[in-house]
C-alpha cells in the first residue's frame, strides 16, 4: 500500500504562494492617454451604472446616464473633438482602481471622491462637485443622525467607498455591513439587512427620489469632493481634463448639466460647484 | 407580492432576455474550451510523463481548490500585470474556462484510471499501440462512464456564470438585480423569472446528455 | 504582500472563521437532509420519489448567487430577518444537499439489490434493512465523492462575499479596496483557501485510492 504522505499538499501550496508574491502591482497603463486618445479618437470612462441621478443603467435602451456620464461627454468633447468615440464601462467602488491602474478605462468619473489615500495611487482632476456624506433612512426611523448609530445600529455602505471609512471614524460602535454596488446596498436595506445606508448625499437623494419611504437624514457630515481620476504620470491628459472642467464652469455647461439633474432635487442645497 | 405586470412588461423582459444571451454565449464559450483542455490535461496528468504531469497535476490541484471568484478576479485584475488586458466578457470568459478545465481534467483522469488497467496491457499485447489503444480501447469506455460527472460539471459552469456580477458582467443574473434594484416591487417577479430561465439552460443540458447517453449505450 | 497580511490579521482571520463556520454548518445540514431527499428519491412510495426528484433537480440547476440573493433580499421582506451569514448558510445547504442527495442514492444504488431482498426475507422491515445492511456499505463508497461535496462548500461558501456574510473572500474584498494592493491580497486569501481546501482534496484522493485498492485486493 502507497504510504500517505501527508506533506505533500504543501507543495502546490507554496508553488501558488511563489508564483503570486511574484506579481507586482505595478501600473501597466504606461502610455501617454492623451496622444493615444487623440490618435484613435475613442476615450473609454470608467462610470457607475447603478447610480440614480450620476450614473444609472436606462433598461429600456441600454443606455448609463447621469449627471457623471453627461460631464464625461462635456469633458471628452472637449479635449478630443465632437465626433470622438466614447465608450463607458460599468464599475463598482471595489473595481474602478484596478481598472484603471490596468489600463481597462482612461479616466474615471463615478462618484469617486478625493482623498489622501486614493491620492497615493492615482491622480485626481479638480473637483467638479461637491458632495457630503449623509444617511438614508425609512421614513418614521429612530434614527435622525450619525448620532443616533449606536452599538447594535447596523449602517449599509458599499465596498471600496469612502464612506464605509467615515462611518467608522464617526459612529466607530455601529456595525457596518458592506454590499458590492449601490443598487445590492439600496435592496439590502428595503429588505431590512440595515438601519441606515451612509453613503454621498448626491446618490441617497437619487434613491429617496424615487422611494419617498426613505429619507435622507442629519445633513452631512464630511466633505466629498468630486474629481475625475487618472492614472499617474498622465499629466497632459490631467491638464487638459482640468481646462475642459473650467471652460464648462465659465461657459455655464456645467451648470446646465447641474439643473438637468439636480435642479428639481427637492432638500438638495449643498450641491455642485459655486 | 409584487407587481408582476410592471416586472414583465416588455422593456425588463428584453433586458432579462439581452442578459441571457450574455450568459448562454459566454457558457458555450467556456465550455468548448474547457473540454478541450480539460481531456488535454487530464490524459497529460493521467499518462504520468516525468516533471510535465507533475506540473500538470499541481496546476490542475491548485486552482479546482480556489474558489471560482479569485480565479475571475486574478484574470480580471492580475492578468493585466503580465501584458494581457481583457474587458469584463472575455476575462470571465478565460476565467471560466481555466476554472473549468481543471475541474474537467480530474473527472477525465478519474474516468481513465476507472477503466481496468488489465484493458491496456491486453490491447498492448494484441499488437495495438500505446496512442491506438488509447483512443479506440480506454477513451470510448472512459468518455461513457464520465458523461454523468462531466455534464454535471457544465451546468454548474453554467450556474457559476451568475458569479461574474462581481466584475459587472452584463449577464442574467446582473440584469435581473439592475431590474429589481430599480424598483423592489419587481422583486419577487424578476428571482422567479431568473429560476425559471438559469432552470431552462441547465436543465436542457441535462436533457442533452440523457440523450447522448441512451445514443452511447445503444 | 507579507506586510498586507500581518497589518490585517485580524481580518482574515475572522474571514477564515465564518468561511469554515458557514462551511461546517452547511455541511451538516447538507448531510442530513440529502440523506432525506436522497431516501425519499428510492423510496416505493411513487410520490415520495417524484418529490425527491423535484426537489434535487430544481436546487441542481439554480444558480447558488441566485437561492443566496433570495434568501438575502425576498425572505426578510415577508417578515423573516436573516443576516447575510444566515441566508449565506441556508443557501449553501440547499444547494449542497441537492448534490449529496445525488450522491447518496448513487452509493444506495450502487448496493446490491439482492441484499435488501435478502434481509427483507430474513423479516426485517424495509427500514431495519435498510438502517443495518444497505447504509453501513453506502456510506462506504459515498464517502469520497462527499469529501468532494465539502471541498466544493468550501470554494462555494465564497458566495457570502455577496450578502455582507463576513466571510474570507469578503474580508478580501474590503482589504483589497482599502489597500489598492489587489493581487497580493487576493494571493493571500488564494493561500487561506488551499490551507483549507488542499489537504482535504489530498486526504480524499488517498482514501479513494486506498478503499479502491482494497477492494480489488478482495476482489482478487
Amino acid at each position: 500500500m502507497r504510504k500517505f504522505k501527508s506533506w505533500l499538499w504543501l507543495l502546490p501550496l507554496l508553488a501558488f504562494a511563489v508564483l503570486l508574491s511574484s506579481c507586482g502591482t505595478k501600473s501597466v497603463a504606461d502610455e501617454d492617454i492623451l496622444s493615444r486618445a487623440k490618435a484613435t479618437n475613442s476615450i473609454t470612462w470608467g462610470v457607475k451604472n447603478d447610480t440614480r441621478l450620476f450614473g444609472l443603467m436606462d433598461i429600456s435602451d441600454g443606455q448609463i446616464k447621469g449627471f457623471d456620464i453627461d460631464i464625461a461627454k462635456e469633458v471628452s468633447h472637449r479635449i478630443i473633438g465632437q465626433n470622438v468615440q466614447i465608450n463607458f464601462v460599468p464599475v463598482t467602488s471595489q473595481t474602478r482602481i484596478p481598472l484603471l491602474k490596468n489600463g481597462n478605462v482612461d479616466a474615471i468619473i463615478a462618484t469617486m471622491t478625493n482623498t489622501p489615500d486614493r491620492r497615493k495611487v492615482v491622480d485626481f482632476s479638480d473637483t467638479y462637485f461637491n458632495a457630503g456624506q449623509a444617511l438614508l433612512v425609512k421614513k418614521g426611523s429612530p434614527i435622525k443622525s450619525v448620532k443616533d448609530l449606536k452599538k447594535g445600529t447596523k449602517v449599509i455602505g458599499v465596498q471600496g467607498s469612502n464612506s464605509v471609512q467615515n462611518i467608522k471614524k464617526v459612529a466607530p460602535d455601529a456595525q457596518v455591513l458592506q454590499l458590492s454596488d449601490y443598487a445590492q446596498a439600496f435592496t439590502a436595506l428595503q429588505s431590512g439587512q440595515g438601519d441606515a445606508l451612509t453613503t454621498d448625499n448626491g446618490i441617497l437623494y437619487g434613491m429617496s427620489a424615487d422611494n419617498p419611504n426613505y429619507v435622507v437624514v442629519g445633513g452631512t457630515f464630511t466633505k466629498e469632493p468630486y474629481a475625475i481620476a487618472v492614472n499617474k504620470g498622465q499629466k497632459a491628459f490631467l491638464d487638459d481634463v482640468n481646462l475642459a472642467l473650467t471652460s464648462m464652469r465659465q461657459d455655464g455647461t456645467y451648470k446646465q448639466i447641474e439643473d438637468k439633474w439636480f435642479g428639481n432635487i427637492a432638500g438638495f442645497s449643498d450641491g455642485g460647484l459655486k | 407580492m409584487g407587481d408582476f405586470a410592471g416586472a414583465y412588461q416588455w422593456i425588463n423582459i428584453r433586458y432579462l432576455l439581452q442578459g441571457l444571451w450574455v450568459t448562454v454565449s459566454l457558457s458555450a464559450v467556456s465550455i468548448v474550451f474547457s473540454v478541450i483542455f480539460g481531456s488535454i490535461l487530464g490524459l497529460l496528468r493521467y499518462m504520468k510523463i516525468p516533471v510535465l504531469s507533475l506540473i500538470v497535476g499541481f496546476i490542475i490541484d491548485i486552482i479546482r481548490n480556489l474558489p471560482l471568484l479569485l480565479i475571475l478576479f486574478f484574470t480580471y485584475f492580475g492578468l493585466p500585470n503580465i501584458g494581457i488586458r481583457l474587458d469584463a466578457l472575455p476575462a470571465a470568459m478565460v476565467a471560466m474556462t481555466v476554472f473549468e478545465s481543471m475541474m474537467l481534467a480530474e473527472i477525465i483522469r478519474g474516468g481513465i484510471q476507472a477503466v481496468d488497467p488489465g484493458q491496456m496491457e491486453a490491447a498492448r499485447s494484441n499488437g495495438l499501440s500505446y496512442g491506438q489503444a488509447m483512443l479506440h480501447i480506454i477513451l470510448p469506455q472512459a468518455f461513457k462512464k464520465m458523461i454523468p460527472a462531466i455534464v454535471s460539471q457544465l451546468i454548474s459552469l453554467v450556474k457559476d456564470t451568475s458569479l461574474a456580477t462581481i466584475i459587472v458582467l452584463p449577464e442574467l443574473m446582473y440584469h435581473g438585480q439592475v431590474i429589481y434594484g430599480q424598483n423592489t416591487n419587481y422583486m419577487v417577479p424578476i428571482f422567479i423569472a431568473l429560476t425559471v430561465l438559469y432552470f431552462i439552460v441547465c436543465f436542457s443540458l441535462s436533457v442533452i446528455s440523457r440523450y447522448l447517453d441512451r445514443r452511447l449505450a445503444a | 504582500m507579507w506586510t498586507i497580511f500581518t497589518n490585517n490579521l485580524p481580518m482574515f482571520m475572522e474571514g477564515l472563521g465564518y468561511t469554515l463556520g458557514a462551511s461546517l454548518l452547511a455541511l451538516l445540514f447538507s448531510l442530513i437532509i440529502g440523506t432525506v431527499f436522497a431516501l425519499l428519491q428510492i423510496n416505493p412510495n411513487r410520490i415520495a420519489r417524484i418529490i425527491g426528484r423535484i426537489y434535487v433537480e430544481f436546487f441542481r440547476n439554480v444558480p447558488l448567487l441566485v437561492i443566496t440573493m433570495f434568501f438575502y433580499v425576498v425572505i426578510p421582506r415577508l417578515g423573516i430577518p436573516l443576516s447575510g451569514f444566515a441566508a449565506g448558510s441556508i443557501g449553501l445547504t440547499l444547494y449542497t444537499s441537492a448534490f449529496i442527495a445525488e450522491t447518496v442514492r448513487a452509493g444506495i444504488q450502487s448496493v446490491d439489490p439482492g441484499q435488501m431482498e435478502a434481509a427483507r426475507s430474513n423479516g426485517m422491515t424495509y427500514v431495519q434493512a435498510m438502517r443495518y445492511i444497505v447504509l453501513p456499505q453506502a456510506i462506504k463508497i459515498t464517502v469520497p465523492p462527499l469529501g468532494n461535496q465539502f471541498i466544493n462548500l468550501v470554494k462555494n461558501s465564497s458566495v457570502l462575499a455577496f450578502v455582507a456574510g463576513f466571510d474570507l473572500m469578503y474580508q478580501g474584498n474590503l482589504i483589497a479596496s482599502s489597500t489598492f494592493e489587489t493581487m497580493s491580497t487576493y494571493a493571500i486569501i488564494g493561500v487561506l483557501y488551499l490551507i483549507i481546501t488542499l489537504p482535504l482534496s489530498y486526504g480524499m484522493t488517498y482514501l479513494d485510492r486506498r478503499w479502491s485498492g482494497a477492494n480489488k485486493r478482495e476482489e482478487a
